[in-house]
């Protein structure tokens, strides 16, 4: 089984398109997407977002909740101002199915050797970054799973655990497979989709593929233009428009 | 994770166990039965019972990892891995031929003979670098030599892929490597460095022509550290025979810093090839080891040394082939030509440049009776090339010259850029004559032809 892990889409309308384009244009179609939360939250088109999301799940696909989805909801807390800002923006602009939608998101999912969890494991509904190996330890030292996939950090990672422990950190490089060997555990960190934070502004997903065990990144350049330009006329923080272009 | 007995006759996955090739230390190699005129294989099992090396299993898993993701003649051939929660092995070609190992008990072998060694094992290790892998354990018994001449490197259990996790780092916190080999950044832990190979190979090739390994083999990490400050004894010290060419290149493998090595194992192969064309500089003369103070001093700045930055891309340092043909191009041509290369040679100054003119011989036999003739052609064209690149100002060291003999251009042209690894070729176009429509064009046969990037250059004309 194929399956396409997408996260932190942001209301990007224009990053999010892109990335279901490439998907759809893949020689093997994907059997399975598996979104791993922040729908909502900096970016302009929301409702749009949501009902994509809302459409992919009503045909199979697996969408947890993340910190933004949460606070669109009303229990935002500990966010900063640019954030919080953006939120009672898109809570405004919601219709009240699509708050229904995000208010039934389970915080995590299993699903055969894989856990899916929007930001650490140990705790998911604290939110914590998945930053550093002492993080990703945590992580999968409380998951039961095998993997562990996650979102949260807007920048693609890989962290791998042998049985004795010792933690492997890996930055992929896009469109090489890294086989996640069986016999050590493995967290991914799937990089962004509306707002990436590596330094690269394209829209970061990743494939996984449960027979050879490998998971590949992709990487997809998308109109920020567009994008940015919609931010702007919103009104929405304009660092949220600039942040677009250096992938910061 | 029991590892189940294995004997002749057991059978794995659908794979018959003939006869044991070959135990060591981290593995065990079997003979698996084959049909007549198959490919023959071999199945490696590590050995993973209790008490064996940690390391047997990581490098395990990372050969299981980088084997499949290997192609071309330089490496055996995979075929099929073991599920590891099962049985672990990997099945895979059983290069036929025999190692370099082999030949130990016949060194010191000829100068002539180690380049070629030299030079078949550097094309080896550029096709595996090109391909993200850097090997990191090179040494006489992890090269095969097939019944072909071609060279494989074989065991990729320390070998990093530059693109994939690299599980062997952050197991151990010793160095990996074998000790008479082991590059002195291999042997402070880094692990990314291609040109930590070529290190590997030139003590290769210094054991190979001198009978002695440059390093010794030491035992200990204080003693492997010794190879960051004390330099070895000249090659030419051990053996008067080795060549000052030779001792250069030896030397210049073995520089501490890797930025002071050949920049590509294609590089390092081009010099072996050509022994007349290596600049020489104070390491080919050199008779002795540096000065008990310049390596007491180097001791104490070793900190200085270690730190070791990352090693360049293949594509920082290219070899760009020029083929230079003085019968179609008139001086427009030829400044459109080097004006190519100088643009391509600014923005890559670790870049290779082989200027080639290939002398054409009207059919093969008639121009051999006239040897002398032919020999003072060939010179003459060999001087015309070096004019031509004088405008370049080109610092030695950076450009070789290469008059070929052929009866079709097109064809040596695309012989030498095979051979040679180049990565750029770069000619004129013949000028809208008759000579083209009768003769078709030589630089469109290259560019349909060519393994690499062909840019044709052609003078900008506004007439008509």
């Amino acid at each position: 089984m194929q399956i396409a892990f997408l996260t932190d889409i942001h209301s990007n309308r224009e990053a999010l398109s892109a990335v279901l384009a490439h998907v759809a244009a893949r020689p093997r179609p994907v059997d399975r997407f598996v979104l791993l939360g922040d729908y909502v939250g900096y970016g302009a088109d929301p409702q749009w977002t949501i009902d994509t999301i809302a459409d992919l799940v009503s045909k199979g696909a697996i969408a947890i909740r993340g910190n933004h989805d949460e606070a669109a909801i009303g229990a935002a807390h500990g966010m900063n101002a640019m954030a919080a800002s953006a939120i009672d923006w898109t809570n405004r602009h919601l219709d009240k199915a699509s708050l229904q939608f995000l208010e039934r998101l389970p915080l995590t999912a299993i699903d055969d050797d894989r856990l899916y969890v929007h930001a650490d494991a140990s705790a998911p509904d604290r939110w914590l970054y998945v930053m550093d190996g002492e993080a990703a330890r945590r992580s999968l030292e409380a998951a039961e799973t095998r993997l562990v996939f996650s979102g949260h950090v807007h920048v693609p990672g890989i962290y791998g655990l042998s049985n004795i422990g010792k933690l492997t950190p890996f930055k992929p490089v896009p469109g090489v497979a890294v086989p996640l060997l069986a016999q050590r555990r493995w967290l991914a960190l799937v990089g962004s989709v509306g707002q990436p934070r590596d330094g690269d502004p394209a829209a970061a997903y990743a494939i996984y593929d449960t027979h050879t065990a490998e998971i590949m990144f992709q990487r997809v350049p998308y109109d920020v233009d567009k994008a940015a330009e919609k931010i702007r006329a919103a009104g929405l923080p304009t660092g949220l428009a600039s942040r677009l272009y250096a992938g910061r | 994770m029991a590892t189940p007995k294995l004997g002749p006759g057991s059978i794995v996955d659908g794979w018959q166990i003939d006869s044991q090739v070959h135990k060591g230390g981290m593995a065990t190699l079997w003979a698996v039965k084959t049909a007549e005129g198959e490919m023959p294989l071999i199945m490696k099992v590590p050995r993973l019972a209790e008490g064996e090396d940690p390391a047997a299993i990581v490098g395990f898993e990372m050969e299981q990892m980088i084997l499949p993701r290997l192609t071309g003649p330089h490496v055996p051939r995979f075929v099929a891995a073991g599920d590891f929660r099962a049985l672990p092995y990997v099945v895979m070609e059983w290069i036929q031929g025999k190692s370099l190992h082999t030949r130990l008990p016949d060194l010191p072998l000829t100068p002539e003979e180690v380049a070629d060694i030299g030079s078949r094992a550097a094309t080896a290790l550029d096709a595996l670098h090109r391909q993200q892998v850097v090997h990191l354990d090179v040494k006489p018994s992890n090269i095969m030599v097939r019944t072909s001449g071609e060279m494989a490197l074989i065991d990729f259990g320390l070998s990093h892929h530059l693109q994939l996790p690299d599980l062997m780092d952050e197991e151990f916190r010793l160095p990996y490597g074998t000790a008479p080999y082991m590059a002195p950044e291999q042997v402070l832990g880094a692990r990314s460095e291609p040109r930590s190979d070529l290190f590997a190979l030139g003590s290769l090739m210094y054991f190979f022509v001198t009978g002695t390994r440059p390093f010794g083999d030491p035992q200990s990490l204080k003693g492997l550290k010794k190879r960051l400050w004390r330099d070895p004894v000249p090659p030419r010290r051990l053996n008067t025979g080795c060549p000052p060419w030779l001792q250069e290149i030896i030397l210049r493998c073995l520089e501490v810093n890797p930025e002071n090595r050949h920049p590509t194992a294609a590089q390092l192969a081009l010099d072996l090839r050509t022994p007349d064309q290596v600049p020489l500089t104070a390491r080919a003369e050199r008779m002795d080891q540096d000065g008990f103070v310049t390596a007491f001093k180097r001791r104490l700045e070793v900190d200085s040394i270690l730190t070791v930055k990352r090693g360049p891309a293949a594509g920082d340092a290219p070899i760009i082939m020029v083929a230079v043909d003085f019968t179609t191009t008139g001086d427009a041509a030829a400044e459109a030509m080097r004006a190519m290369i100088r643009q391509l040679m600014i923005s890559m100054p670790r870049a290779r440049l082989a200027c080639v003119n290939v002398l054409r011989l009207r059919r093969i036999g008639l121009d051999t009776t006239l040897d002398e003739d032919g020999d003072h052609k060939h010179l003459q064209r060999l001087i015309e090339l070096r004019h031509w690149a004088r405008p370049l100002e080109l610092p030695e060291g950076s450009v070789t010259f290469h008059v070929l003999e052929a009866t079709k251009p097109a064809d040596a042209i695309l012989d030498y850029a095979r051979s040679n690894h180049i990565d750029h070729i770069v000619m004129g176009a013949r000028e809208r004559s008759t000579m083209r429509s009768l003769l078709g064009s030589v630089s469109g046969e290259v560019a349909a032809e060519a393994p690499c990037t062909v840019t044709v250059v052609r003078a900008r004309t506004d007439e008509g």
